[in-house]
């Protein structure tokens, strides 16, 4: 009895007496960064605009790009740029995008930092690097590659940030992205038939048609948001409609408005009362994104509002059954907004030691070549190429001019989990309960607010 | 690592006599063990005091951190979310440990009468199958069966039980005893391995007096069985009652924590902090907290063993 607690004693005694040691030895966590840190103005020097030039290279990729299409635009595009300079070696890393966020933090505040990245907009994942100087500004490239005069203002300002990390969308550029992705509604061309809808022209059609499918015996949504993420989606296509997209890019950015205002508000009340109603999958908190479009995929579900990142997907499986539009305005022939923007920005690390070739790698992936690259192997880039014409009448081809329309017609509005570091986690959860029953509306933009506000007394 | 002390701790009394030769022997002793020690303290150790000192800051992971001192931990203990995780570490205990080791008990007392079935092996070996398949499989394919439209609510609705059916994952009543379900399924298997063992060490004369005195099945199983096990109990109680409190990977791949904040639990909440938020100063102080709370309870269920005991 006794001996047993000596030993326990004896244990921690040993673990107490080496914390001072530890202690006096230690510096500040996340110290070391600060020394190479802070806003980096490389280059300062003229830039290589050649990689032919820079002697053996090996440059390290890490990308998300882990499936489908995606991967095989990658796989390609690579071949190419190492045929074109047969003196650089591409180190391609893949992860998917939940592996990439927990793991690229720790690999970019290492010593051996990979030379491309992609990272991820908004305040959580680029603002943060940014404001930790792991990232290298892009502007003086920008001037050479002129990719201002590619890419459309608003996409571009996704992958600005100012060089202390806290204002979004202004200052340096950061980035460039391939593919361009939008929220809207996919929807299943037999069943809207069967139940007599009509394409709907404003929101207020798309709302009629939930009661009229479901009293055919259809489920008006297919839906499911176990994985959390797909409720922002919904959530945040219908805010876009009722709160209007300045006061969505205000919320977002910190600009002003409060989640409780009453256009979010009136969105809340939307998903909660179509959850009630039964116009979303039964069983939808315990139904995976993924699922929930297999089983759209298999016929169940009039409607479907997820991102056009499906488009492979569901193409495949649906053939021409099945059709993509950008939510309906509120009035007829309005212009269309809602929640999207581009593919994670591809960034170089302030450790590289070849920036030139890595912007001019960034160059090479999302030039106009690229692009065709990426419309063939099913995927939609940020600038959809001239020459590419997509068979009229097929998803591909829906999808191609919903992104046109939208992106150059500033519909866009930002992901909502940008807002704040921890607000994809508020967000997502609160969500759950709202459409579960499990919180009233109040509570829910009470819960919001309070993140949000949180987060800015403690930024400005 | 217990037993390397426990030797050390018999030879804890020493005369004044044999005091010399004894030291000498015990340095040798010592000399002996300074391997385990080095690999012990590079990756226990020290990993375990660096994060003690991280939790000492206020970090995200990639900026210089400033130092709060015992804030994260004050945060912590006073965060509702934090208290509602362990709330539902101590239901999974129940879930882990107590129903488990109950189930387990019963199926060894069957068991241990059941000589003459064949395949008595083969039952084994069924049930233990669990503990063996890598915990993400498990999760997978029992995040399948709750589905929706999964196997379970196929079943119930088969046998007219519609009205029952629900997301169980997804439920906001459920989730946790859902979860908590797999964990039952996982580990009676250890515990039955364990009993069985144990009742194999039983000294057969004991049974042979028992049934002498006139014992049935059950009088047996409480006078002789029960008892014989303790040392066994401990065991399979620390390591279910520890898999409960430090369970992450089935929380990971089934509910994320959800729906809601439903089934979030510690150790998913270390992850979570550190990389969903980036609040690795706060993750770190949950992670030791949670480390304290492990050891006071292993701690305190060693003294259900009498072997333990010197």
């Amino acid at each position: 009895m006794s001996s047993s607690r000596n030993r326990i004693l004896a244990r921690v005694g040993v673990g107490l007496a080496a914390v001072p040691i530890l202690l006096a030895a230690a510096c500040t966590p996340g110290g070391s960064t600060s020394d190479s840190g802070g806003p980096s103005v490389k280059p300062s020097s003229k830039i290589a605009t050649d990689p032919a030039k820079a002697g053996k290279v090996s440059l390290t990729v890490w990308d998300i790009n882990t499936s489908g299409g995606a991967n095989d635009a990658m796989v390609k595009l690579n071949q190419e740029f190492q045929k074109k300079y047969p003196n650089v070696k591409i180190n391609r890393v893949s992860r998917t995008l939940n592996d990439t966020k927990t793991t690229l933090k720790l690999a970019l505040s290492g010593d051996n930092p990979p030379d491309v990245v992609q990272a991820n907009q908004g305040y959580p994942d680029m603002g943060a690097f940014v404001k930790a100087g792991l990232l290298t500004p892009l502007d003086q490239y920008n001037k050479v590659y002129k990719w201002d005069q590619k890419f459309p203002k608003q996409l571009l300002d996704l992958n600005k940030f100012s060089t202390n990390g806290k204002d979004w969308q202004t200052g340096s550029l950061y980035g460039v992205s391939q593919t361009g992705e939008i929220v809207g509604i996919y929807y299943n061309k037999k069943l809207m038939k069967q139940a007599g809808i009509a394409a709907p022209k404003t929101w207020a059609d798309f709302e009629a048609a939930l009661p009229k499918a479901k009293a055919k015996g259809l489920l008006p949504i297919q839906f499911g948001t176990s994985d959390k993420s797909p409720a922002i989606h919904l959530f945040g296509v219908v805010q876009a409609n009722t709160a209007g997209k300045q006061a969505v890019r205000n919320l977002v950015t910190s600009k002003g408005g409060e989640w409780s205002d009453a256009g979010t508000t009136k969105a809340a009340e939307t998903v909660q009362s179509w959850a009630k109603k039964g116009y979303l999958s039964p069983g939808f908190n315990g139904l995976s994104g993924d699922a929930a479009s297999a089983n759209f995929a298999k016929g169940q579900g009039v409607f479907r509002i997820d991102g056009t990142w499906r488009l492979a997907e569901l193409e495949k499986a649906m053939g021409s059954d099945v059709g993509f539009m950008s939510p309906p305005p509120a009035k007829a022939g309005a212009p269309n907004v809602t929640q999207g923007g581009e593919g994670l920005a591809w960034a170089v690390t302030s450790k590289s030691k070849h920036p030139d070739v890595a912007a001019a790698y960034l160059n090479f992936i999302s030039d106009a070549k690229a692009d065709d690259v990426l419309a063939e192997t099913g995927n939609l880039p940020a600038v959809a190429p001239p020459t590419y014409k997509p068979k009229a009448g097929t998803l591909t081809a829906d999808i191609f001019s919903e992104w046109k329309k939208i992106s150059e017609n500033d519909g866009l509005v930002p992901y909502l989990d940008y807002t704040t570091p921890t607000f994809y986690d508020t967000l997502t959860s609160n969500l759950q309960q709202l459409l579960g029953g499990k919180q009233n509306v109040k509570q829910f933009t009470g819960n919001l607010d309070q993140d949000y506000d949180g987060f800015k007394s403690k930024s400005k | 690592m217990t037993t390397t002390t426990a030797v050390g701790a018999r030879n804890d009394a020493p005369t004044a006599k044999k005091k010399k030769s004894r030291d000498r022997s015990e340095r040798a002793a010592y000399l002996y063990l300074i391997p385990a020690y080095v690999v012990f303290g590079f990756f226990l150790l020290y990993p375990l005091l660096h994060g003690v000192w991280i939790s000492l800051y206020d970090w995200d992971g990639l900026t210089p951190a400033t130092w709060v001192g015992i804030g994260n931990y004050t945060d912590a203990l006073s965060d509702p979310m934090l208290r509602k995780a362990f709330t539902h570490s101590a239901v999974l205990i129940v879930f882990y440990a107590v129903i488990p080791i109950l189930l387990a008990l019963l199926l060894t007392g069957v068991m241990t009468h059941a000589t003459k079935l064949k395949r008595l092996s083969f039952f084994r070996v069924v049930i233990f199958l669990p503990q063996v398949v890598a915990s993400v499989v498990v999760a997978t394919t029992w995040t399948a069966i709750y589905a929706p439209d999964g196997v379970l609510n196929k079943a119930l609705s088969l046998v007219g039980l519609e009205a029952v059916t629900r997301p169980w994952l997804g439920d906001f009543a459920w989730a946790l005893p859902a979860v908590g379900l797999i964990g039952t399924w996982v580990e009676i298997g250890l515990c039955l391995v364990l009993f069985l063992a144990g009742v194999s060490q039983i000294e057969p004369e004991l049974y042979e007096a028992a049934r002498l005195d006139g014992a049935g099945a059950v009088r047996e199983f409480f006078a002789v069985t029960l008892p014989g096990l303790r040392p066994q109990i401990a065991v399979a109680m620390t390591l279910t009652v520890v898999a409960g409190l430090k369970s992450f990977d089935l929380i990971f791949v089934a509910t994320r924590g959800g729906p809601g904040t439903s089934t979030t639990v510690p150790g998913f909440e270390v992850y979570h902090r550190a990389f969903d938020l980036n609040q690795v100063g706060s993750a770190c102080a949950v992670g030791i907290l949670l480390t304290v709370v492990i050891l006071i309870v292993t701690t305190l269920i060693q003294r259900i063993d009498p072997g333990e005991r010197a």
